[in-house]
């Protein structure tokens, strides 16, 4: 003991070892939505690419998908829950404040006495959890870190407005992250962050009574798109500039899924500043709608499941939405 | 500075790319919404391009103001 206070040895770096995720049974087809408000199918597939969304039962709890997301993810990863020392669940659609989604998460998980904490950076949650997750397992913190991103925001819509309910829905995805035992098996880059708080209202939930849960989800759709659009590529080069790479080095780019054409936006211009036409781009909006902090976790999990991308592939990842809020970095998959 | 001949040329091929709508299609009289079919969204990647293309800032309300290709070939006139 050198210094005044002992500290935990640090680690090479951490990676992702497991993911998971799960939907809703309950398919909402854009046809679904246009019995009931002034929309029809190929106004929505124009305008968000989104076909159709899987939105919960009123039974059906976000923690109860934050459980079976993370419960899947432990197990991919080859760990018991006991193994998990930490529990972090990005949300932003928790019907109450208290308590915090993470601790009941842990506890149906049967994960002991882990630290548990919910973050808030709505559709940048996963990337805000997966950052933090890396630099607890690489300072030493934490070993084993389960981070879900769980949302049922279906609580939060106005069934009667067309602008959002034909946009959100309701899932979880999740992560396990560990260490790397040297520099060569890190898998987690540098998070590239910020927000943008001057934009705030651009996306906010009204007081009122206008959702099952209270207020309802408010969007400035041409604003957010034009956000989207300009700002988000440049933190997805940032990502891959602090990792040390290229461009042309990512395998598979993986942008929460908001819209359809913010995701062809941004990938075009990552392929104007050098990334490959190959490279696979994420489109699970297609089939799951936006479920927010959810989409990047369950879209690699489908991904993969659907052979879409393979073990070791170079991903890059980018949250943004709500804060407004942003986070990338680039991952190896596990 | 381009001239209005110049402006609506350029905005013509931005609408091309972002909308695939053929060059000779955009004419001043031309109605974005109406005539051309483009929506809103469109219209935001179709003004980020002028934006760059022109040297001009389109803010979103702006952006609304302009229903023709002519309203929008005299804004980039007057603002660039």
């Amino acid at each position: 003991m050198t210094g005044r206070l002992r500290l935990p040895p640090a680690v090479p770096g951490a990676r992702i070892l497991g993911l998971g995720s799960v939907q809703p049974d309950n398919v909402v087809t854009n046809d679904d939505l246009a019995q009931r408000m002034d929309t029809d199918d190929q106004w929505i597939r124009d305008r968000v690419g989104i076909r159709s969304r899987r939105i919960a039962d009123d039974q059906t709890l976000l923690v109860d998908m934050a459980t079976d997301a993370g419960a899947l993810a432990v197990k991919d990863a080859g760990l018991t829950p006991a193994e998990i020392d930490t529990v972090i669940v990005a949300s932003c659609t928790m019907p109450n404040p208290i308590p915090n989604a993470a601790a009941q998460t842990a506890h149906r998980i049967g994960i002991g006495t882990p630290a548990a904490f919910d973050l808030n950076a709505a559709c940048a949650g996963f990337c805000y959890g997966l950052g933090t997750a890396a630099d607890l397992v690489r300072a030493g913190s934490a070993r084993h870190v389960l981070v879900i991103g769980a949302e049922k925001l279906s609580d939060w819509l106005d069934w009667d407005d067309r602008s959002t309910a034909i946009i959100f829905a309701d899932a979880a995805g999740a992560a396990v992250v560990g260490p790397a035992a040297d520099d060569e098996s890190a898998g987690i880059g540098p998070v590239a962050w910020g927000s943008a708080g001057d934009m705030a209202r651009a996306i906010h939930i009204t007081d009122g009574s206008r959702s099952r849960a209270g207020g309802a989800l408010l969007q400035e759709g041409q604003a957010v798109f034009r956000w989207a659009t300009t700002q988000i590529a440049p933190v997805a080069l940032r990502a891959v500039e602090l990792a040390g790479l290229t461009p042309g080095d990512i395998d598979v780019f993986v942008p929460h899924q908001a819209n359809l054409r913010i995701v062809e936006a941004v990938a075009k211009r990552l392929r104007a500043k050098g990334a490959r036409q190959d490279m696979v781009v994420a489109d699970d909006i297609v089939h799951s709608g936006n479920t927010s902090s959810a989409s990047i976790p369950m879209a690699l999990d489908h991904m993969r499941a659907d052979g879409r991308v393979a073990s070791g592939d170079m991903a890059l990842l980018v949250g943004f939405g709500a804060g407004l809020s942003y986070a990338g970095q680039v991952v190896v998959l596990p | 500075m381009a001239d209005n001949a110049e402006i609506l040329s350029g905005l013509a091929e931005i609408v091309e790319e972002v909308a695939g709508i053929d060059t000779a299609e955009v004419s001043a009289e031309k109605s974005f919404v109406d005539d051309l079919d483009i929506d809103s969204l469109s219209m935001v990647e179709i003004a980020v391009q002028a934006e760059d293309k022109f040297g001009v800032k389109i803010p979103d309300d702006q952006l609304a103001e302009l229903k023709t290709v002519g309203d929008a070939v005299d804004y980039i006139a007057k603002n660039q």
